[in-house]
């Protein structure tokens, strides 16, 4: 009973987290500028992997593949964000704008 | 027989992601564009080894997954900084 329990969780994982890097990989397709697709991608993205990490360490249950897991979810987790954010300022400094925003405000 | 199931289905998912992402590194207008596609390209190829390794029961794919993070954050970085020093070097000519 516990095994389908435990199989029922990964498998709700497992949809879930695939379906959150379909959101992503759909917001990146159909958004119009730069800015909303890294908004769409960096968070969609990495949720998405976090939870498909977790669905291998539920499978497992060793503890070394829960660290691992969690290592590396936590790891993507800290490196998306700077990711973005250094990828946004190389965008802005090489002429990308947000349309709505006068370019006196870019400054 | 359900978990099964929903390894194929989401399988299916992420092929149909890989695809969408990969139409937008062709076809995306800057440069800027194209390193954010191949980030997410990198993310959706760590879920599918996450999800190769519960369909196999290998829990080695694992490590893979922690280079390729660790791999697809450089590349996002010395890209960043390449459009950066590229875009300084023409505001300045």
């Amino acid at each position: 009973m516990t095994g389908s329990l435990f199989e029922i969780v990964i498998a709700i994982l497992l949809l879930c987290g695939s379906l959150l890097a379909l959101v992503a990989a759909l917001g990146l397709f159909r958004l119009p500028d730069l800015f909303t697709r890294m908004h769409a991608s960096s968070k969609a993205g990495t949720a998405g992997s976090g939870l498909l990490l977790l669905g291998v360490a539920m499978q497992s249950g060793e503890i070394e593949v829960w660290i691992k897991c969690l290592l590396t979810a936590g790891f993507f987790v800290l490196t998306a964000p700077v990711a973005a954010h250094l990828l946004a300022k190389a965008a802005v400094r090489a002429g990308a704008k947000l349309p709505g925003i006068e370019e006196s405000d870019h400054n | 027989m359900i978990l099964a199931t929903s390894i194929h289905i989401a399988l299916a998912i992420l092929i149909l992601a890989l695809i969408l992402t990969a139409i937008r590194v062709i076809i995306g207008p800057t440069l800027a564009d194209r390193v954010l596609a191949l980030d997410q390209l990198v993310a959706i190829a760590i879920g599918f080894i996450a999800v190769v390794a519960v369909k196999t029961g290998f829990e080695l794919y694992i490590d893979i997954a922690l280079a390729l993070g660790l791999v697809g954050f450089l590349t996002t970085a010395a890209f960043a900084r390449y459009i950066h020093v590229k875009a300084g070097r023409e505001g300045k000519s």
